[in-house]
């Protein structure tokens, strides 16, 4: 085969999976907007819209549930725990990225190793921290536990950053008179600007997919968050009302991947420990 | 400036995996107000449950497989993504669309899409006549046929972060070395297999490791897909230790089960550090 | 051994912006090593890469061998190429990495080990055949890129400025190196560089290239000693000709071929007066800098000397002289090389 034929099928087979990858968006997409009639016919053709569509799902969803309650509680948890996450992490970051010598490096990989201890270890003793701290069922309890893996992660992506930041522009500010935490705050976090903002959108992803801790310490309805409520709260009895569920999925996922795939590169450098530039 | 962060993780991550080993070791349940030591029961107790041993199957089992598929699958992806052509970018936003969607509810996705009823997996099926519309396949009710679902869905989910991992390596591989094998007289396929894949095996074995230890430690999949079931037929570690700690109350056990994650994690922790030990040397 | 030809080969990589090759027309001879001489931009490494299939031209003919071969894939041309960063293959061993073109080519297993170590042989790498690239020097690295080429029995070598990535000293063992490698195999080569040293000692013949076209092409002492234009004259040699403009036309002498006046006679030397202004010392030379009164008043020219010779004091007039048959005439408009005028 000639090397364009090569390349082409190649470029087939792959159009061939990115399309089974995305089918379920797409059958989400249809599921929301077709008739709960349509829907439960087995006669129909599922791939199509059988009857004319509706926006009966969506309203139901946004009037009918506490889905936007929960929406509502997941932004306010992701925003708190993005600014905490930053405010721990950066100057963490910087000063591991300044540490002179292999150990900069050791503690640096430490902290992310801290980022592979899953939640589904530490959920238990943390479920009795919680209770202790008496914070069972508030979303208080996830802006203090979600932390433990943003931390590491932003740490982690923040130390390569400010590693590539050259160090000849700290030095002069340091010349010209001021502080390491003046150099810091004056110098090195506008430099990184577009870094941190896209640590911060990282770090609110992370908070988005969560489920387990958000399972394990709330146990009302209304205060749970999108990740949690859909699959479990969005249930009524044993049924499920597809229609509903699929419009949720999508309005939760659909900003993501658009925001996501707009940073992407900078997260597969963090990613890869720098050994790939 | 490291100390906030240290303190914070070292507290919330150090101190519950302390507890995590001493809670393993006592008789504690949820809401009790004394604890007392009781040595290795629960290790033994969860040894000795089926449930456990086909949780502690299943993990490696979904793990190995799933990730099996995500390696072929992220190549073949890569290698084709590597250069620009026309519908790139729109092929792209399409495959990082499993990975960026919250889990739960991706799962919640494919657990309609596999309604037993109402599957459109089943559906072409039958229209393709291979499967007959009076017995549709129960995806998520049968226990193999479970199990294949729950493994299918965890490929699905970190196929596109291990692909994006690799079109970064590929990208890194300098551009005169295809070159000078195109001159030397090698072919697409050979320059392939012989010269690129090679020289990206860090990197593949980084996302390799990574989808492991997501594959490894997650319950969502199997909670909401199956709820560990029929039967326990799909129960992972994480999961088991979800319904006997937190549900069946039993914190002690529960935090028995989990800990037997322990090990992969640190075998897989370790072979991170090497292969980065081994990144730094070479530069 | 075969013949490279290039008809008005040329390459325009967007369509709005000038061509990055216009028109270049080449023949090397049989077994010639010909340079491909330029600063950067200039389309000389856009040149090589056509011939060896890496770029596709978009006009004009690509010959190899009498064979046209501008449609054909790398493989099928039957070149072997040396990259600028060698591009060796770097988990392969040494061993593996000259074999790979063997193997690519579907030579019989059982032939390998023999032209393997023929080709090991030549470049003395015996010992190093089990090392990996990582754990060789510089020098070691393009012994073993040769190899590699020569290993293939090809019909023309192309190299692509292999030595702008050593160190000056590295560098002149390295060309040595090369320059023996040529004399034995005698294969027709193309070489490319920006390195006027490098052209010169190892080029069987020169062309020179500027913004995609060819100036001039001719052995190193031709394209030194007659120089086609302006540019030319000014590439080569360092420092540059001196050029002198007048009445729309060019005059040009090199900075050696000046001398103190009083050697010779009057009617095959012009006498200039020169008012030094600096002078550098370069250990086996020194260069004095300044200008011309007279006839020629306020053109800066350079003289240079060997050190032996005792400097002009700086700011005083010397009468220097320059032998008429080392003037080179230009037009000034077009900056061709013209036929000789009369002198004052």
């Amino acid at each position: 085969m000639t090397r364009r034929a090569s390349t082409t099928a190649l470029r087939v087979a792959a159009a061939g999976v990115a399309l089974l990858l995305s089918f379920p968006f797409y059958w989400m997409l249809l599921t929301t907007f077709k008739r709960t009639s349509d829907l439960y016919d087995l006669k129909n053709n599922p791939l199509l819209f059988n009857e004319a569509p509706t926006l009966e799902h969506w309203r139901f969803l946004f009037a009918d549930t506490l889905y936007p309650r929960w929406v509502v509680n997941t932004l306010a948890v992701g925003a708190a725990v993005v600014v905490i996450t930053l405010l721990l992490a950066a100057p963490a970051a910087w000063a591991l990225a300044r540490l002179t010598g292999k150990w900069g490096e050791r503690v640096g990989i430490g902290m992310f190793l801290m980022y592979l201890v899953p939640p589904t270890l530490l959920f238990i003793p943390l479920s009795r921290v919680v209770a202790l701290l008496d914070l069972q069922d508030s979303l208080w309890s996830l802006i203090v536990v979600y932390p433990t893996f943003t931390v590491p992660f932003a740490t982690w992506l923040l130390f390569g950053f400010f590693r590539s930041i050259p160090r000849d522009l700290e030095d002069a500010a340091l010349v010209d008179g001021l502080t390491r935490f003046e150099v810091f705050r004056r110098v090195v976090l506008p430099v990184s600007y577009s870094g941190l903002v896209t640590v911060a959108i990282f770090a609110f992803t992370l908070v988005l997919q969560e489920f387990v801790y958000a399972l394990t310490f709330i146990s009302s309805a209304s205060n749970q968050t999108v990740g949690v409520g859909v699959p479990i709260f969005l249930v009524r009895g044993d049924v499920y009302y597809w229609g509903e569920l699929m419009a949720a999925c999508l309005f939760a996922s659909l900003p993501v991947a658009i925001v996501y795939n707009l940073f992407l590169d900078r997260l597969v450098q963090g990613f890869t420990m720098g050994a790939v530039k | 400036m490291i100390a906030p962060a240290a303190a914070y993780v070292a507290l919330l991550v150090g101190l519950p995996v302390l507890m995590s080993l001493f809670l393993s070791v006592s008789d504690a349940r949820v809401g009790s107000e004394t604890i007392s030591f009781a040595g290795l029961t629960n290790f033994r107790s969860a040894l000795a449950t089926p449930a456990f041993r086909v949780a502690l199957r299943n993990s490696f089992l979904f793990t190995a497989a799933s990730q099996a598929l995500v390696v072929a699958g992220a190549t073949l992806l890569a290698l084709a993504l590597r250069e620009p052509f026309r519908g790139r970018g729109l092929l792209r936003l399409l495959v990082l669309l499993p990975w960026v969607a919250p889990i739960s509810l991706g799962a919640i996705g494919w657990k309609w899409l596999l309604d037993s009823l109402y599957s459109v997996v089943t559906w072409v099926l039958v229209a393709l006549s291979l499967v007959s519309a009076s017995n549709p396949p129960m995806w998520l009710g049968e226990p193999r046929l479970a199990m294949l679902s729950v493994l299918l869905v965890h490929a699905w989910r970190t196929l596109p972060f291990a692909t994006m991992i690799l079109l970064a390596g590929l990208s890194a591989i300098p551009r005169d070395i295809p070159e000078a094998a195109a001159v030397d007289g090698s072919g697409f396929w050979r320059t392939h297999f012989t010269i690129t894949l090679p020289m990206i095996r860090p990197i593949l074995l980084v996302a390799l490791l990574f989808g492991v230890v997501f594959t490894f430690t997650d319950m969502t999949a199997v909670y909401i897909l199956t709820r560990g079931g029929p039967a326990d037929a799909t129960q992972v570690l994480p999961s088991l230790a979800f319904f006997t700690g937190i549900l069946g109350g039993d914190l002690a056990q529960g935090a028995a089960i989990s800990l037997f994650l322990f090990p992969l994690l640190l075998a897989a922790a370790v072979a991170l550090l090497r292969l980065a030990r081994r990144a730094e040397d070479a530069s | 051994m075969a013949i490279v030809e290039t008809r008005a080969l040329t390459k325009r990589f967007a369509a709005a912006d000038p061509p990055a090759v216009a028109g270049v027309d080449l023949a090397t001879r049989e077994g010639e090593f010909l340079v491909l001489l330029g600063p950067s931009g200039s389309g000389k490494t856009t040149v090589l890469r056509m011939i060896a299939g890496l770029e596709e031209p978009t006009s004009g003919e690509i010959w190899i061998g009498g064979r046209r071969v501008d449609g054909l894939s790398p493989r099928e041309r039957r070149i072997a190429m040396v990259f600028q960063s060698y591009a060796l293959y770097p988990h392969l061993t040494v061993r593996q990495n000259i074999a790979f073109p063997l193997k690519a080519q579907g030579v019989p297993r059982a032939d390998h080990a023999a032209r393997i170590a023929s080709a090991a042989g030549k470049f003395q790498l015996d010992r190093l055949l089990d090392r990996k690239p990582r754990e060789l020097s510089g020098g070691e690295r393009q012994r073993v890129a040769l190899a590699r080429a020569l290993v293939r029995e090809p019909q023309v070598f192309l190299f692509d400025e292999p030595l702008s990535n050593l160190d000056a000293k590295l560098r002149a063992s390295a060309r040595e190196e090369l320059q023996r490698f040529q004399d034995e195999i005698r294969t027709t080569a193309i070489y490319v560089t920006h390195d006027q040293i490098e052209a010169m000692a190892l080029g069987d013949r020169v062309a020179i290239m500027d913004r995609g076209r060819v100036r001039q092409i001719g052995t190193p002492t031709e394209v030194y000693d007659d120089p086609a234009d302006t540019f030319v004259a000014t590439f080569l040699g360092s420092p540059p000709m001196n050029l002198l403009e007048r009445d729309g036309r060019i005059i040009g002498f090199r900075p050696e071929h000046v001398r103190a006046a009083g050697g010779g006679t009057a009617e095959d030397s012009v006498v200039f007066r020169f008012r030094c202004e600096l002078t550098e010392y370069l250990g086996s030379e020194r260069l004095a800098f300044g200008e011309l009164d007279g006839d020629w008043a306020g053109r800066e020219v350079v003289w240079r000397m060997p050190s032996w010779q005792p400097a002009p004091e700086p700011g005083a007039q010397v009468a220097v002289a320059v032998a008429r048959d080392r003037f080179r005439y230009f037009d000034a408009a077009t900056g061709a090389r013209t036929t000789p005028v009369s002198l004052g």
